[in-house]
């Protein structure tokens, strides 16, 4: 094979103005998925042509939690499952932003739980894109909230007993305005998800399974991270609109992708405002959209 | 809570904490009074940090401090503990609240760089570095990571060391611009008591009992407790038998006295377990045994 004339440069990927490129190269493991997902996402921005300066990204902490320090937007790394609250505020004084959480699981609906079930419930305007690696990868491959039953972590090694979530029936039966679940192999339908959603209004939930080969792959001998896209390719079935009470994930059995949920609910903002509204007729005054509280 | 005081401390997020002290630990004494979280104030999330604390004794007070905790923590970019007390929090006197326009305000200062020419974390020294908003096309990334001037992560020594010296001069540098105490009778004061919040109204009646009886007693009741003042402490130490401090704790502020006076004055704490005030007799008692 030969060389080819020069080599390709990163400053000319088509994402790379989505990116702050002055932070790459990244520290995701190689076939890690979260790269992917944050190319299907940059991918979706581009096609929606949205004004980046009104698009920021929260995350929290751990492999996923990374993912504001590469993004080239307002973006924030927060704390250890808070990203949901912080991104809350930050919609909350500065409504005209399109913000989007992007976290993974054991951030998300572990330590940060409670908060993904109150913004739901509250319907904030938040894009939450969940990477699920069925573990704790950042620190070690502890056993997570999402880890199916007999996979082994590095706090279960006989195996999990613990039910883990099913998050799509999690975020529906909270109040989710839009559900999707699909795997870092399914790039087009991630990018089309991403791309739907962010033109909604309300909660909204992208989960996406993505391979971990350096903790929960080694530790339960799956092979390498091409490995698992190949198993995804053989096992995920698409099932739009599915009950999502169906949608558990046991130990390398098929996976349910799709769209499972996609209604109209009022956020909390508009819930917020036409109460105020009609307790207080004209003497409400709403915050202006391009947020009012400071001094300039 | 405490992870993310450490993270506006590390973000340098204006923001204040409004703490109205019960008796802990635990579930403790809801809700009677305590004095007891004053070093958490100063301690509570892990690392090296700088907060600043105010520590108001009545409702007028209490309305009158907020207004400077939210200056204060605009000035310099740090969490302000707002460290009421159960007594204090639950009090009912009269409060002016003057008109709008009287109220001094900081405003937050934005930069007005362009993006691009921005940094997040800019600063020469411990001067402390412009905001701008999300939203506004900065396109800035801030973490809880230690970070260098972009914002960006940084895992070395050499920028923790840059990063966490610049969180703590910027408050130690400025701590005697943001001290502040009432103070009364102090010269030729053979002791002087130092309280603040809640025990310092208790206070006055044991220094009145201890006039009664002769002793020419000072008083020092901090307002600003962190940082705390420590240059004017050590001056009073030369100068003064003693120190008596009491406090709704097992002794905390106490140990900053200790640490100022450096062996010149004695030091004496007036411990109390929480769920009512002190008996002004206790302090009394303190006083007459440190005049001794």
């Amino acid at each position: 094979m030969s060389a080819p004339d020069r080599a390709p440069t990163i400053a000319e990927h088509p994402i790379s103005p989505f990116l702050r490129m002055d932070r790459i190269p990244h520290i995701w493991c190689p076939t890690c998925g979260i790269g992917t997902v944050v190319k299907c996402f940059a991918t979706a921005l581009q096609e929606l042509d949205l004004d980046l300066d009104k698009c920021a990204v929260v995350s929290g902490i751990g492999c996923t939690g990374r993912v504001a320090g590469y993004m080239k937007l307002d973006a924030f790394h927060t704390t250890h499952g808070r990203a949901i609250p912080f991104a809350t505020g930050l919609h909350l004084g500065r409504p005209e932003l399109n913000v989007t959480v992007f976290s993974g699981d054991g951030d998300l609906v572990g330590i940060g739980g409670n908060h993904f079930i109150h913004a739901a419930r509250r319907n904030i305007d938040l894009l939450v894109i969940l990477i699920n690696n069925f573990i704790y990868a950042m620190t070690g491959g502890q056993n997570a909230p999402t880890t199916p039953i007999s996979a082994k972590s590095s706090t279960m090694p006989f195996g999990n007993y613990e039910q883990p979530f099913n998050i799509p029936y999690l975020a529906d039966c909270c109040g989710a305005t839009y559900v999707a679940r699909w795997t870092s192999l399914h790039i087009r339908r991630v990018t089309k998800a991403c791309r739907e959603a962010l033109q909604k209004k309300g909660f909204r939930v992208i989960e996406v399974i993505t391979p971990c080969s350096t903790l929960y792959s080694r530790l339960n001998k799956l092979g390498t991270g091409l490995d698992l896209l190949r198993f995804y390719h053989d096992n995920a079935e698409i099932r739009h609109g599915a009950d999502t009470r169906e949608l558990d994930i046991d130990f390398q059995k098929r996976i349910v992708c799709g769209k499972f949920v996609d209604r109209e609910r009022p956020s909390f903002a508009e819930r917020r405002d036409a109460h105020y509204r009609n307790i207080l007729g004209d003497r409400f005054v709403p915050m202006p959209p391009e947020g009012g509280w400071l001094h300039e | 809570m405490m992870e993310n005081i450490g993270l506006a401390a590390m973000m340098e997020t204006p923001c204040v904490v409004v703490n109205v002290q019960r008796g802990g630990p635990s579930t403790g004494l809801p809700t009677m009074v305590g004095q007891a979280d004053i070093m958490q104030a100063r301690w509570g999330s892990h690392g090296d940090y700088e907060t600043i604390a105010l520590s108001p004794q009545s409702p007028q007070e209490a309305f009158d401090l907020c207004i400077d905790a939210f200056n204060l923590s605009e000035l310099y970019r740090v969490p302000v503990m707002f460290m009421l007390d159960e007594c204090v929090g639950h009090m009912t006197e009269k409060v002016v609240i003057p008109e709008a326009d009287e109220i001094e305000i900081v405003p937050r200062k934005l930069s007005d760089k362009k993006p691009g020419d921005y940094f997040p974390y800019d600063f020469e020294g411990d001067s402390i570095p412009e905001m701008v908003r999300a939203g506004d096309g900065y396109r800035f990334h801030t973490t809880g990571l230690t970070h260098d001037r972009r914002g960006y992560p940084v895992m070395s020594a050499e920028c923790q060391e840059w990063n966490v010296r610049h969180l703590i001069e910027k408050i130690r540098n400025n701590a005697d611009r943001i001290a502040r105490y009432d103070e009364e009778d102090l010269d030729g004061a053979e002791v002087v008591v130092i309280a603040y919040g809640i025990t310092s109204r208790v206070t006055r009646m044991a220094i009145d009992m201890a006039r009664k009886k002769g002793v020419k007693v000072g008083f020092v009741r901090l307002i600003v407790v962190w940082p705390f003042p420590e240059t004017h402490v050590r001056k009073l130490a030369g100068k003064v038998k003693a120190f008596v401090v009491p406090e709704i704790n097992y002794g905390q502020i106490v140990l900053e006295v200790e640490r100022c006076a450096a062996g010149k004055a004695a030091v004496t704490g007036v411990p109390h377990g929480g769920g009512g005030v002190h008996d002004p007799e206790l302090i009394f008692k303190a006083i007459m045994e440190a005049v001794k």
